[in-house]
């Protein structure tokens, strides 16, 4: 299959959410000799825009966007061992640390954005829902992270939002980290008022604001 | 003495249910982070006491403290075990304030997980924790099952699939429409609803999701894919904003009554409210659908 062919199934695998047909095109990228980096570059990534930008626009939704992730992690699973083989890395454009804040246990919306951030290029560490302050606080110290994001789907819990800045503050790591938060009741709005760095409305725009924010 | 709510309905009855429970018993004292379903078990005259709230500004259907009791969320909160007696306690909380002329509801919420194979609840494990919820709901002498905020619609099927298996009350599902009027599943109003009536429900429609307007559209595309079924309008007092760190809702009881009366032209039969709605939300629409006899 000429190679231009091969990426473009392979965005398609991507788009269609298909975790077997983009771990097999990344299994017959390696063969060929197509470089690992440029196979995600401009194989498989491509289809995770397709797909970020048709969830913003609501022609896609969740189930689309999850098994896309899905999909994209599967070549990803095949492509990486063989960059490592090489000596080689994707390039990182950053480090991020998410959850949804103590109290509240919505998991989705934070879960897509991290999907996301992984699927364009950070590193991702999830800590799941109703996360303690100094739980973040914690994992931020431990991986040295550029961002923080804070995922909060009830009008109570997005107090917390506040809570995790302050508690930042505090620990005088406020300087060393970008907050960024999201959330029904959360807006713009609010990201000033408690003097967050980025609100992004949906998990597409959440990559675009994280990539400005280490930009 | 109270008809069958089925009786009711199809006389032409308009029913006026209920508002929020989750922050009106926060606002009551309820820790934020802990479930509704813990004051069912520890503070039940709480519980009893919003429901009469309710019920003196005209709600006719209540709905039992219950959106969050199904063993998967309960687990979260340590209470997984309890979920059939929480279920059978929180249903005669409620018939306790109901008393024998308004309707029960027995309250069914989303699981909180994710169905496979996009997450790991099995079709089956779902259908169980429904079910078991339903028991205890249908012990304690409701009326109906309600199952409401639905999004994933394998995930109401397996809600209905539970209830029927628990009971034989007649069956109420309505699901969150808050993402360019579809769930956030992708579900549209049609597909919800022409499924539902497909698995013999009494009624379907809309409650929480996004701007309460969206709902005059949602009910004719239900109603076109489910002539057959009662329609429900149960949707949020608007859109929350953070003002003064306290949630404003932009709809307010005027606004919702308004409403209200269009959803009933569109031929709903079950109108309330849903976040960000109290007793004045609920008394305004009972005054503007029922004359508020």
């Amino acid at each position: 299959m000429p190679q231009d062919r091969l990426f473009e199934e392979m965005t398609q695998a991507v788009i269609d959410g298909s975790p077997d047909r983009a771990r097999a095109l990344a299994e017959q990228a390696l063969k060929a000799g197509i470089e690992p980096l440029e196979a995600i570059d401009r194989g498989f990534k491509p289809g995770m825009d397709v797909v970020g930008e048709a969830f913003a626009q609501g022609e896609l939704f969740i189930p689309d966007l999850i098994m896309s992730g899905e999909a994209m992690k599967a070549a990803i699973g095949v492509l990486e061992p063989e960059l490592l083989r090489r000596k080689q890395q994707r390039q990182v454009l950053g480090k991020v640390v998410i959850g949804t804040v103590q109290g509240d246990i919505h998991e989705i919306g934070k879960t897509l954005v991290g999907t996301m951030l992984a699927a364009n290029g950070f590193d991702v560490y999830d800590l799941g829902v109703d996360v303690p302050a100094q739980k973040f606080l914690d994992k931020v110290r431990e991986v040295d992270a550029d961002v923080v994001g804070l995922s909060a789907l009830l009008t109570t819990t997005v107090l917390n939002q506040e809570t995790v800045i302050q508690a930042l503050k505090e620990a005088g790591m406020r300087d060393r980290v970008k907050v960024i938060i999201g959330g029904v009741p959360a807006g713009p709005e609010w990201a000033e008022e408690i003097e967050a760095d980025g609100y992004a409305e949906n998990a597409t725009e959440a990559v675009e604001v994280v990539k400005r924010l280490v930009g | 003495m109270r008809i069958p709510i089925l009786d009711a309905l199809a006389a032409g009855t308009i029913l006026v249910a209920d508002g929020a429970t989750g922050t009106m018993l926060q606002a009551a004292g309820l820790p934020v982070g802990q479930p509704g379903e813990a004051w069912v078990l520890e503070r039940p005259a709480e519980i009893v006491s919003l429901h009469r709230r309710y019920i003196e500004a005209g709600s006719q259907l209540i709905l039992t403290s219950t959106f969050g009791g199904t063993r998967t969320r309960l687990e979260k909160a340590g209470l997984g075990d309890q979920a059939e007696e929480i279920a059978r306690r929180a249903a005669g909380l409620a018939r306790e304030a109901a008393g024998d002329e308004i309707y029960v509801g027995g309250d069914i919420g989303p699981t909180g997980e994710m169905m496979a194979p996009l997450g790991r609840l099995t079709y089956e494990a779902a259908v169980d924790a429904f079910a078991e919820q339903a028991r205890g709901l249908a012990a304690g002498g409701v009326d109906c099952i309600y199952v409401e905020t639905m999004s994933d619609l394998n995930e109401a099927r397996a809600a209905v699939e539970g209830a029927q298996q628990a009971s034989d009350l007649p069956l109420f599902v309505t699901f969150s429409f808050d993402t360019h009027g579809r769930t956030g599943m992708g579900v549209t109003p049609a597909h919800a609803a022409g499924t539902m009536a497909g698995m013999g429900v009494a009624g379907v429609g809309a409650n929480c999701g996004h701007a309460p307007e969206e709902v005059l559209d949602f009910l004719p595309q239900m109603q076109e894919a489910a002539p057959g079924l009662y329609l429900i309008a149960k949707p949020n007092a608007g859109i929350p904003r953070l003002v003064k760190r306290q949630a404003v809702y932009d709809a307010g009881p005027e606004r919702m009554a308004d409403l209200a009366r269009q959803y009933v032209e569109l031929g709903a039969s079950i109108v309330g409210a849903c976040c960000g709605s109290s007793p004045e939300h609920i008394a305004a629409i009972r005054q503007a659908v029922a004359g508020g006899g």
